[in-house]
């Protein structure tokens, strides 16, 4: 028996970002934009903040309790927003949704999360990959 | 007990290109095909409005459909037939109780007792009657192996506590709860005794007098029955005093413009057409549960976790929720496997063909108490296998092979 399988989602690069993942610290409480967001499939909660300076992220982090595929996601999300400025992120998260829906999208621009691309054939584990973009999307839309 | 597997046509196939493994009957069991049988047999032959046609096909469906209220009885060993009440589900029977019973009979200041091991269904009724007329719900702590603390349950119970509500089977820690202890301590302060058995009817043998329970609530579908059958039994007595929480066909006896008349129970709390296709099959499971026979049944689960338990325990990094000696634990074993999220490991397993539950198990107040997000939780029945057990362990030990490298 193998598990070949399972390499279709848990990808090396996915893996990697899991067990190191970047930007992975608790809230200060004192970051200009801050949001928890709630997995009510599986219980995980994600906590998402970061500053802006001259409308562009920085100091992003993320914290919480996840799976691979939501800390690898969320990892390689905030490695590519920092130094964006909101309509640049908003892109991105409309990029990603794209990709997680199977859509047609402009994978390049995701750099590393296009890996993420895999989790289209695990239809139960699509929320775990969105997670993050859904927080950063929330807070986005909010903060407007 | 002879292996009953091939009785489950639903167990003859591949996932993922895999042998289907299914622990999972703590969210829905598998039926076997004389439950199947029973369903495709009333709606071919018998199908017609029961309690209504005066003639041959209509009688036959009223026939069959009280049949099995007469089994359920006996399945449960209540002492009338009329104490049998068919609904969907737990959650609707425990939702019917909260909303006709706890209304009537629970005021301001007056208290509900649960404990921390409740399942949502048995928690949030409860949470919104008690906001609804202004009560407090309170909670029955749990010992460090995760049974119920039963000096606590002498602690929070006051005059004031009007019901008491506790599963008799956890979903999450494979505990079974002294039902007819505590509800002694119950009828000693004047409050209901209601318990949940969606996890014990499916697994041991019941007896609602022994237990002295004034309520006893079931799904059909967690005991080889089809989905959207259930059953709330309640006390002749205290039935016969409430009132019903949903009226139209079938529970009236006479309607005037202005008024109505209901039937006496069980009818009356019945409105509607029943599900008379999933009350036969729901007989139809009991009689194939009692022809094993529940303590048969009973054992066998046991030597299911008497092979099971010690072989997870002896993985490296895996936490086992709840009792930690394979006699106190039941067939429902929630555990975590140290570096691997619960929800990865289920991905792992059903890659594998393995089928088995991750998460909060709609119990998210235990899982705060437990101070953790989700765990991996297997269910056994019946259907499954010591042979089963050997390939669901070498299988866990690979996954945790493969997540524990170093991936760079």
């Amino acid at each position: 028996m193998s598990l070949h399988n399972l390499d279709n989602l848990y990808r090396q690069t996915i893996m990697a970002y899991a067990q190191h993942p970047h930007h992975y610290k608790p809230m200060l409480g004192t970051e200009g934009y801050h949001i928890q967001k709630y997995n009510p499939t599986c219980g995980d909660v994600i906590d998402l903040a970061f500053n802006m300076v001259d409308d562009r992220v920085t100091d992003i982090h993320f914290y919480g309790d996840g799976c691979a595929i939501s800390k690898a996601s969320a990892s390689m999300m905030t490695d590519l927003v920092v130094g964006k400025n909101r309509d640049q992120m908003m892109q991105l998260v409309d990029q990603f949704s794209k990709m997680a829906r199977g859509e047609a999208s402009d994978v390049k621009s995701l750099g590393e999360a296009q890996v993420l691309a895999g989790v289209t054939k695990f239809p139960t584990r699509i929320k775990c990959a969105t997670l993050a973009w859904h927080a950063l999307d929330e807070l986005l839309s909010v903060e407007k | 007990m002879k292996t009953i597997k091939h009785d489950f046509p639903i167990l003859d196939q591949t996932v993922n290109g895999q042998e289907l493994l299914y622990f999972d009957s703590a969210a829905t069991s598998q039926k076997p095909q004389y439950v199947i049988d029973s369903l495709v047999d009333y709606y071919q032959n018998n199908n017609a409005n029961v309690h209504r046609g005066i003639y041959e096909l209509s009688e036959r469906a009223t026939r069959q459909y009280e049949q099995a209220r007469d089994k359920v009885q006996k399945f449960i060993h209540a002492q009338k037939r009329e104490e049998v009440l068919f609904t969907r589900g737990t959650t609707e029977s425990l939702n019917w109780l909260a909303s006709t019973y706890g209304v009537e009979n629970v005021k301001q200041g007056d208290e509900i007792l649960i404990s921390y091991m409740e399942h949502h269904s048995n928690i949030v009724p409860w949470q919104q009657l008690a906001q609804r007329v202004g009560a407090h719900l309170k909670y029955i702590a749990l010992n460090d192996d995760g049974t119920l603390n039963i000096a606590d349950v002498k602690r929070k119970i006051t005059d004031k506590t009007k019901i008491v509500s506790i599963t008799h089977a956890s979903n999450v820690l494979g505990v079974i709860n002294p039902i007819k202890t505590i509800a002694k301590i119950a009828h000693d302060y004047g409050a209901i005794m209601i318990a949940d058995g969606a996890q014990s009817a499916p697994h041991m043998n019941i007896d609602v007098q022994d237990m002295d329970v004034d309520f006893f609530a079931f799904s059909g579908h967690k005991m080889l029955g089809p989905t959207g059958i259930g059953v709330l039994y309640g006390k002749h007595d205290i039935l016969e005093k409430m009132q019903p929480a949903q009226f139209g066909g079938e529970m009236i006896e006479l309607v005037d413009l202005q008024e109505a008349t209901f039937q006496p129970s069980p009818w009356r709390f019945e409105a509607g057409t029943p599900n008379i296709a999933g009350a036969i099959a729901l007989g139809a499971a009991i009689d194939y549960l009692t022809k094993i026979g529940m303590t048969e049944v009973e054992k066998y689960e046991q030597s299911l976790v008497a092979d099971v338990l010690p072989k997870l325990k002896k993985i490296s990094g895996i936490t086992i929720y709840g009792p930690q000696n394979s006699e106190q634990h039941s067939g429902v074993i929630a555990f975590n496997l140290a570096g691997v999220h619960a929800h990865d490991l289920a991905t792992a397993l059903d890659q594998e063909g393995i089928e088995v539950r991750a998460g909060h198990h709609c119990a998210q107040p235990l899982m705060k108490y437990l101070n953790i997000a989700a765990t991996v939780r297997i269910s056994l029945y019946i259907y499954n296998t010591h042979e089963e057990i050997d390939r669901f362990i070498g299988v866990l030990e690979e996954i945790k092979e493969y997540f524990n490298r170093e991936f760079a």
